[in-house]
């Protein structure tokens, strides 16, 4: 494997422009102040992480999310033209998905698969033919993105549905900013705290047009024992409106209202952090408790916004992902300004041929799979994993995909031996309103705390950092 | 607001009241089992605790009539079966205050949080006097502390209003039934009433509403059963009486009713007991009988829950 690129010090051991303050003051600074501020991050994180999962019971430490208090620095170039690539994805994103539900020009044009969309599970036939407020249907994408050198990101995965996150990206800063301000007196980091007031302003732009100037907004969740209540909670706050539950909300000749204490009170766009399943047990499944029984009806006679749209998972599985290029170039014209990582499709014969001669080095993802079940990685893998896998690849290769074990960029991390480089990603939030699209600069910057290790996931030992992109002077 | 939000409030700030009662209540009951036997002889304390709370009927399920004071003490204090157990009141609040995080200043979450971790520190079985003695302290602790977060904190709109709604519907119900002890606890028949037992059940009682110093400064005189009743009841400078409880009741009732913009049956209910209450004189109380007045009280008070309920909460 190659030697990953590191974003802070070249290979001839200079410094990268983002980082040269950082650099200085991380030499100048002594390890024993390092390490407590650390610890001070971690208690106050602890406090903060009671918040998150206390709820749920004794085990609320092994819940904490390990937070690294080494920021990863983007400069403001770098980061222009990766939201520049950002809202040209989001875009194509939004416009595949009305196709799909419409006209379906990209399937009869041959360059998407149809059984892609038709045997897609999450593919939802009410929605055909609807029509959704200001025709959009991704408001909130977390795109996933990998750095593979000075000039070249990667997406890694388009998250199209209920994208999470946002909350630790905005309560790193918080506790960075409470840690190190002088940190941020000698670097100018672009702020991130406005994300709840521009995400205010993105739904409210997506309010139906028979909605009032001032529409109602609400936060949906499925609930308190939700895993990622604390998130939902955080955001409603945040936003100032209310965070309601199914059975706060009802409908009524296809309008949706909420249970106040004075009386009935009009719904103009729900922020619903509910899989389209639960939604609404007259249109998805029958036992779900936590949706509203006929929101679907009242959303398809247009008198509420559901962000994000129904139907939205027919974009951002792995089969589709690899479509994306493509994807981009039909409907926009232009070169994606994003890279894909190069996949190969296993429904492809000369690509099935490619996948099976060089399994020991290719990861073999399930079309359908997440969380990293189903997965072969081939560099790690013994021969009888990798057999199982050519017989699996010959039965169905429709269900996989392939791609090339990647060299993850790294950023200095402070682990137990000191400050030493380990694997990032990021995932930065792209909000659609009707009026425009918002990125705020930054995002949720994961990290695999084990030296060497691939997985960023919070579930297998990964850790977050605040992430900071630089104004320009 | 969400009628969900403001009926967690309502119910958040009457559990937190009510584990604060159950615990003046074990504090009292402990005291009046204290006598020295000299005075007492065989009394039912433990048992009159359990009808105060009004839950004899839930106790005779688990524990039958063996009242003693350590299945009394568990059974108020721990007891997952019984549903106003000390430790079940903070369990519904915890559970209420996490599905309105957002209504909640984060001081008021705090010293829900922390206490419901630092409850389970406290194990019930073979808990010593002194192990109780400061469980109790701990419960009052938190009440007070949630109760001094919220009047300090909170913003002055219906979410505050509907909470303190709900502490003084609370507290008028218990300091009710907390003076019916007396009722319950029975006088040995070598005892008279005036005697020396029946002025320490008095002052016991007054002891555990923190209302001992308050009734010398305000009578002047030793304590005397109907002075007791009065303080408790009439006296609108005590703000545990009924008097009281009720003042702000209407009070907050009123202040929800402007800012909607509109009276209701609650408004009607909570103004025409409050008159009623500052039309009273101890007199007319002992003459209807003082435990028969508390009944009444006490339905009448329900009666007001269900319906603030109805109008706001559903």
């Amino acid at each position: 494997m190659t030697v990953a690129f590191d974003e802070m010090t070249n290979a001839d051991g200079s410094v990268r422009a983002a980082y040269t303050a950082l650099a200085r003051w991380l030499s100048n600074v002594p390890p024993d102040v390092l390490d407590h501020r650390r610890k001070e991050a971690e208690f106050i994180f602890r406090k903060i992480g009671i918040t998150f999962a206390v709820y749920g019971d004794s085990d609320a430490q092994e819940r904490l999310i390990p937070f690294d208090i080494i920021p990863r620095v983007l400069t403001g170039g770098e980061w222009s033209r990766l939201s520049k690539g950002l809202e040209q994805r989001t875009k194509a994103l939004n416009l595949y998905i009305k196709d799909v539900y419409s006209k379906r020009e990209i399937l009869r044009a041959g360059i998407v698969p149809e059984d892609l969309v038709y045997q897609n599970p999450v593919f939802r036939p009410e929605m055909n033919g609807q029509k959704v407020p200001h025709d959009l249907y991704v408001h909130i994408a977390g795109i996933d993105v990998v750095r593979i050198d000075a000039d070249t990101f990667y997406v890694l995965e388009d998250n199209a549905r209920t994208p999470s996150g946002v909350s630790y990206m905005l309560e790193n800063r918080e506790i960075m900013m409470r840690l190190f301000p002088e940190l941020f007196a000698e670097n100018r980091v672009a702020p991130v705290e406005n994300y709840a007031d521009e995400l205010l302003a993105t739904l409210k732009s997506l309010a139906p047009t028979t909605a009032t100037s001032d529409p109602v907004v609400v936060v949906l969740t499925p609930g308190i024992f939700n895993s990622a209540y604390y998130e939902h909670s955080f955001l409603a706050d945040k936003l100032g409106v209310e965070l309601v539950e199914g059975r706060d909300l009802f409908i009524k000749n296809d309008i949706v209202y909420m249970r106040t204490t004075e009386g009935p009170k009009r719904v103009d766009v729900i922020y619903r952090r509910l899989d389209d399943d639960f939604i609404d047990p007259l249109a998805f499944r029958p036992d779900s408790v936590l949706g509203v029984p006929g929101l679907m009806s009242a959303y398809h006679a247009g008198n509420v916004t559901l962000t994000n749209a129904v139907g939205t998972g027919v974009a951002d599985d792995k089969a589709v992902y690899s479509y994306m290029p493509e994807i981009v170039r039909f409907y926009l014209g232009e070169e994606p300004i994003l890279k894909n990582v190069p996949t190969w499709r296993c429904r492809e014969a000369d690509h099935l041929k490619y996948v099976l001669d060089n399994l020991h080095e290719l990861v073999v993802k399930e079309v359908h799979g997440s969380g990293g079940y189903g997965m072969l990685i081939g560099p790690r893998a013994d021969k009888a994993q990798i057999e199982l896998f050519r017989a699996k690849l010959k039965q169905d290769p429709n269900n996989f995909i392939a791609q090339p074990t990647l060299a993850l960029s790294t950023c200095p991390t402070f682990v137990e031996e000191g400050i030493a480089p380990r694997h990032v990603d990021l995932r930065p939030f792209v909000l659609t309103g009707s009026d425009k699209v918002r990125i705020v600069p930054g995002g949720l910057t994961r990290v695999a705390l084990q030296a060497g290790s691939l997985v960023v996931n919070s579930s297998q030992g990964g850790g977050t950092k605040d992430t900071w992109v630089l104004e320009e002077n | 607001m969400l009628s969900r939000t403001a009926d967690n409030l309502y119910w958040l700030a009457r559990y937190m009241e009510r584990a604060d009662c159950l615990a003046r209540l074990l504090d009292v009951t402990q005291r009046l089992a204290q006598l020295p036997v000299a005075y007492g002889g065989s009394t039912n304390e433990w048992r009159s605790a359990l009808l105060t709370a009004g839950c004899a009927d839930q106790f005779k399920l688990v524990h039958g009539e063996d009242a003693t004071e350590q299945n009394v003490i568990n059974f108020l204090a721990f007891a997952p079966e019984n549903p106003s157990s000390i430790r079940n009141c903070f369990e519904i609040a915890r559970t209420n205050a996490r599905s309105v995080r957002t209504a909640l200043t984060i001081e008021m979450w705090e010293t829900i949080n922390s206490s419901w971790l630092e409850l389970k520190r406290y194990s019930t079985k073979d808990m010593t006097r002194e192990e109780l003695a400061r469980f109790l302290s701990f419960v009052k602790e938190t009440s007070l502390r949630f109760d001094g977060a919220a009047y300090r904190t909170m913003l002055r709109n219906d979410a505050f209003w509907f909470s303190r709604v709900g502490m003084y519907v609370e507290r008028a119900d218990n300091t009710a039934r907390i003076l019916d002890v007396k009722y319950h606890v029975l006088l040995p028949e070598t005892e008279h009433i005036g005697g020396p037992l029946d002025y320490f059940q008095w002052s016991s009682i007054l002891r555990s509403v923190s209302a001992l110093t308050s009734f010398h400064w305000v009578y002047r005189e030793s304590v005397k059963p109907w002075l007791v009743a009065d303080l408790l009841i009439l006296n609108a400078q005590m703000p545990r009486s009924l008097t009281s409880c009720y003042q702000n009741i209407s009070r907050y009732l009123d202040d929800i009713a402007a800012y909607y913009g509109r009276q209701g049956t609650a408004q009607r209910l909570a103004r025409s007991t409050f008159t009623r209450l500052s039309n009273s004189r101890m007199d007319d109380v002992f003459q209807t009988g003082l435990h028969e007045y508390i009944e009444t009280f006490v339905s009448e008070n329900n009666r007001l829950g269900a319906t603030v309920t109805e109008q706001y909460l559903l």
